[in-house]
């Protein structure tokens, strides 16, 4: 167990997240099933840094800056 | 509740006595079928009920329940609902019908036991008698989606079936889910909370309602609800048992879905992202650029929209006003081979003799028919730039086609999953000039028709990306019908001006983000999409999404395309658009070192993007001359009906700093271009 952000986490890994960002893309990651306290699986990770994670199947791309702002521990 | 099921039996029966009602009453036993919305609860319903529904509408609201019977048992259905609440006349209507239900058979979506399973633990807490319908079972095999049905009826604690509402798959077993309906499995400190109530002699069901805050069953037996957060905290911890329950029976292991889901991550990855990408735009270019734009608008604007439309209207308007025809003959090759002037200078109907030879002559084929009408009224409806002419044709016979094609292949792409795949590998290089991926949606649409591109900047997070995205677009993209006649002059020319093109321009598109990015306040939105399956499109759903778009953006842009063209009637009119074109001229020779007729181009490509440069075809031009011109028209202000429909969606300031911007950059990096070449 240890601290990151969704930024610095590998592909396959298994992370919590521990928060996200306040206000309205707070709101778009509950609709799209990602809470504080979500394990998501970390699918692929491009180029450039932008991270694709997994929750119940659903796959959500999320971009550089923002990935960076998300704390997670790596299970 | 039960007086009112009373009073619709009255109704039938009005001799019956109330005690003797009741009776009839109780004996049947009421079966209500409960699920969210568009689960199928209807079909279920209808084949229950046979024939006779009494479609009633609830007491005091607008929200009709159905009902019947069926065998010995009295079946309601109720409205879709995504838990027992009352945030809405639906929601309260379907809290009392299931209040006052003996049994319950909820209807789930199998391919959305995550949002559906959530009502039927909502159920089971509420001690219900319940088994649930695992509906569109048959799309869930589709999918190669495996549900352990078994293990779900373990986990739940009631029976589960599985059936297909539209095929009446199952529906043999209906009777038995009735019957086999009872309470299920109950998580242990619900159950605890759940007693705490039921001592003060509530029923279960009211008991959980009362626990989840709902204030009017409450008041109704003297207690105080929950307060929101112990709701909170009890949809929570349903929330997380249905996630479990989910985990532990839902598999997919497929290999066609191996395949997609395969094709999905290598189009996410730059590497093999970019092969695929090149592979989609050769198909696009084939489908939009040879079919479309070439092949289909040539003979809906050609044939259709000037051949008979134009010729038709134009020919009839000048039977009543003075007018000069000019009529060439072409050949196959689109050479004049012969040509005629007519000059009716009262009218076509003064002078039938003429007109009938005229009617001879251009009714030819290869005839091509140029009306010169001398009065400004005329001139203005229906001259070269006429309000009803051109607008026609251009609207309905050369955009319609092309935005219907692009709107088409968006909704494939979008539908197929591709779409955002592609917008999640270019995110980075997008993040480097203040844009997230998204924006390649606009931009892609730009290549079909910018002033489309303009609405379409509104699906973008913030007001600086809009910014950004439009004045990309109005500098750096050239329309399809642009396109066109640039691949025509370059098609001579050969490689070497193609590569000067495209780093020319591509260096403007990055330069002209990158500053407007670094200037610009606030900050961009960063990337946060859902990435559907990759899949076979739905044509059902495509067909829908292209139509309701290519409306709604022929009623957005279709009247401003009219203000446009009326304003370059009125500058033709008065005289304005010669002077413009005289003003030019210098800059044209001296500058661009181009001749003087390519002025001409210029101030037509202010009105149409493909006037402009079809204007360049006429003059002899060496190979360089042709880069600089192309370079100039492509960065040169966009038409007419863009600039209006940018001013409207960015306003008057930025859209006019946006549209002065484009005649510098156009005069001064076409003009370095030629001193460096020519």
């Amino acid at each position: 167990m240890n601290n990151s952000t969704l930024q610095n986490t590998q592909k396959g890994n298994s992370v919590v997240v521990l928060n996200l960002p306040e206000g309205e893309l707070k709101s778009q990651f509950i609709r799209l099933g990602i809470t504080e306290g979500s394990t998501v699986k970390i699918n692929e990770r491009l180029p450039g840094g932008t991270v694709v994670i997994t929750k119940n199947r659903q796959e959500i791309a999320v971009g550089s800056d923002l990935a960076k702002k998300i704390k997670v521990i790596v299970e | 509740m039960k007086s009112d099921s009373v009073l619709n039996l009255s109704g039938k029966n009005k001799v019956l006595s109330e005690v003797e009602l009741k009776k009839v009453v109780t004996q049947k036993e009421k079966v209500v079928l409960v699920g969210n919305p568009n689960v199928g609860k209807s079909l279920f319903f209808n084949y229950l009920s046979g024939m006779y529904v009494d479609v009633s509408n609830f007491p005091g609201t607008t929200v009709s329940i159905s009902k019947c019977n069926y065998k010995n048992y009295e079946i309601m259905d109720t409205p879709g609902i995504y838990g027992v609440s009352s945030f809405n006349d639906e929601e309260t209507v379907a809290r009392d019908v299931i209040l006052d239900a003996d049994r319950i058979l909820n209807v789930v979506n199998s391919l959305h036991l995550e949002r559906d399973l959530f009502l039927t633990l909502q159920l089971i807490d509420m001690g219900k008698k319940v088994s649930v319908m695992l509906n569109f079972s048959d799309e869930v095999k589709k999918r190669n989606i495996k549900i352990d049905t078994k293990r779900l009826s373990e986990l739940l604690g009631v029976e589960v079936y599985e059936t297909s509402a539209v095929k009446e798959t199952g529906f043999d077993k209906l009777d038995d889910a009735i019957e086999n309906a009872r309470q299920g499995k109950q998580e242990l400190d619900v159950y605890f909370m759940l007693q705490q109530v039921m001592e003060k002699n509530i029923s279960q069901s009211e008991a959980m309602l009362v626990l989840e805050g709902d204030s009017s069953t409450a008041e109704k037996n003297n207690v105080d609800n929950g307060t929101p957060d112990e709701r909170e905290k009890i949809y929570i911890g349903r929330r997380n048992r249905v996630n479990e329950i989910v985990d532990q029976v839902e598999h997919e292991d497929s290999k066609k879905g191996e395949l997609f889901n395969l094709l999905g991550r290598l189009s996410l990855n730059p590497l093999t992202g970019i092969p695929i990408l090149a592979v989609v735009l050769v198909i696009l270019y084939f489908f939009i650029g040879d079919l479309v734009s070439q092949r289909i608008v040539d003979f809906t604007e050609g044939t259709i929209g000037k051949g008979i439309f134009e010729y038709h209207l134009k020919s009839f308007v000048s039977d009543y006003t003075p007018a000069d025809i000019n009529v060439n003959i072409l050949n196959d090759e689109e050479e004049v081979i012969d040509t005629r002037i007519f000059n009716f200078s009262e009218g076509k109907s003064a002078n039938p003799d003429l007109a009938l030879q005229f009617k001879e002559y251009s009714s030819q084929p290869g005839a091509e028919s140029d009306f010169t009408f001398l009065h400004p009224i005329a001139k203005l409806f229906f001259g070269e730039f006429g309000v009803v002419t051109m607008t026609t044709t251009y609207l309905i016979f050369l955009l319609l086609p092309l935005v219907l094609a692009f709107y088409l292949v968006m909704a494939l792409l979008e539908d197929s999953g591709y779409l955002p795949r592609l917008a999640t590998m270019l995110d980075r290089a997008f993040t480097r000039i203040g844009l997230n991926g998204r924006a390649v949606i606009p931009i892609m649409l730009g290549f079909g028709c910018v002033t489309m591109a303009n609405i379409t900047t509104r699906i973008l997070g913030s007001n600086r990306e809009k910014t950004i995205v439009t004045s990309i677009l109005q500098f750096a993209i050239p329309c399809s019908a642009q396109l066109a006649v640039i691949a025509v002059l370059l098609s001579g020319a050969g490689v070497v001006p193609l590569l000067i093109f495209i780093t020319v321009i591509g260096s403007v598109l990055i330069s002209l983000s990158t500053i407007l990015n670094k200037i610009l306040p606030g900050e961009s939105s960063p990337l946060l999409i859902d990435l559907p399956v990759i899949q076979i499109p739905k044509m059902k759903n495509v067909f829908k999404k292209t139509s309701f778009r290519t409306i709604g953006f022929m009623k957005e842009a279709g009247f401003w395309f009219f203000v446009g063209a009326f304003g370059v009637g009125v500058m033709e009119i008065t005289g304005l658009l010669t002077i413009w074109q005289d003003t030019l001229a210098p800059l044209v020779t001296g500058w661009l070192q181009l001749p003087k007729e390519a002025a001409t181009a210029f101030v037509m490509g202010m009105v149409r993007r493909d006037f402009g440069a079809a204007g360049l075809f006429e003059i002899d031009l060496t190979v360089m001359q042709v880069t600089v011109a192309i370079i100039t028209i492509t960065l040169f202000v966009p038409c007419i009906a863009s600039f209006v429909v940018m001013l409207k969606e960015r306003g008057l300031k930025e859209g006019l700093s946006i549209w002065f911007g484009t005649w510098i950059v156009a005069f001064l990096i076409g003009g370095i271009v030629s001193q460096i070449l020519i």
